[in-house]
């Protein structure tokens, strides 16, 4: 069943950026950054693990999980440390997105040659 | 056009204006929303795959398998992005393909690819964070304005 909710919430998400982009005429990055912000307000409203029990990835995929991971790092350190966690905390949980996005993108920038 | 830009124009500019207007080919918001929904859902269904494996065959359970399982799946749109299949799909998906942590990876992977011509440090390095770094300087701002507001509330006041 998670494998179907999944599916129906990660394309929902999907369609809601490309009427980003569509309708509302922003630029990807544009898009992009939005649903960034938009992740981290519905996790700093509470809203947003609650859809990740129901989704599983279908909400941990978009990049709106990206904008709630930060956020939760932020506040899982800010319960250890005080207010100097938000600061140190904020990169705890997405570490794992963002440092392999770089050693994968700097080993690919190795291998692979551009087209263009 | 904004009407301010359009009074500067020439009439003969306005009129080419209307015309190019409605030759511009119209969005098919219906169609492309359709390929971001199936394609985007494709990814997610993926994810969900690697997140189940992950939590059989290693000790990860429902919270911590996101971790592993975005980093799987950027692994693989950076090898697809670097063979030129990526792209491909992206032409099509939209959104499908760029709201999903693949587009993440994809935007980085292609900026150092493709400046790689420009040297290592300047090229890969300067160059990497180019399209990706919008998203990671909008989520940590707004993660941490959120953060903080939350922290004052919930430690310091006593919640609401």
């Amino acid at each position: 069943m998670i494998f179907l909710w999944a599916f129906v919430v990660g394309g929902l998400i999907c369609v809601i950026g490309q009427i980003l982009m569509d309708v509302f005429k922003l630029t990807p990055a544009h898009t992009t950054s939005s649903l960034v912000v938009v992740g981290a307000i519905l996790d700093g409203l509470g809203l947003y693990e609650p859809l990740i029990e129901f989704a599983g990835a279908g909400a941990t995929v978009p990049i709106t999980s990206f904008g709630n991971a930060l956020v939760h790092g932020a506040m899982a350190e800010a319960e250890k440390y005080g207010l100097i966690g938000v600061v140190t905390g904020i990169f705890e949980v997405t570490s794992a997105g963002i440092s392999s996005a770089i050693i994968f993108s700097f080993i690919a920038s190795l291998i692979f040659k551009s087209k263009g | 056009m904004s009407d301010k830009k359009k009074k500067k124009l020439t009439p003969i500019q306005q009129q080419y204006q209307d015309f190019a207007l409605k030759r511009e080919p119209k969005r098919q918001l219906l169609k492309n929303c359709l390929y971001a929904f199936f394609v985007g859902g494709g990814i997610c269904l993926v994810g969900q795959g690697i997140t189940q494996f992950y939590i059989h065959f290693f000790d990860f359970n429902e919270k911590t398998a996101g971790n592993p399982t975005s980093a799987t799946l950027i692994f693989l749109s950076v090898i697809m992005t670097g063979l030129g299949f990526y792209d491909h799909i992206a032409q099509k998906a939209g959104a499908g393909t760029l709201i999903p942590v693949t587009g993440f990876a994809n935007a980085m992977s292609s900026a150092a690819i493709e400046h790689r011509s420009e040297g290592y440090v300047l090229g890969v390095g300067g160059n990497m964070f180019k399209l990706a770094g919008s998203v990671i300087v909008f989520g940590v701002f707004s993660a941490f304005v959120i953060a903080l507001i939350k922290v004052i509330f919930t430690k310091y006041l006593g919640g609401f």
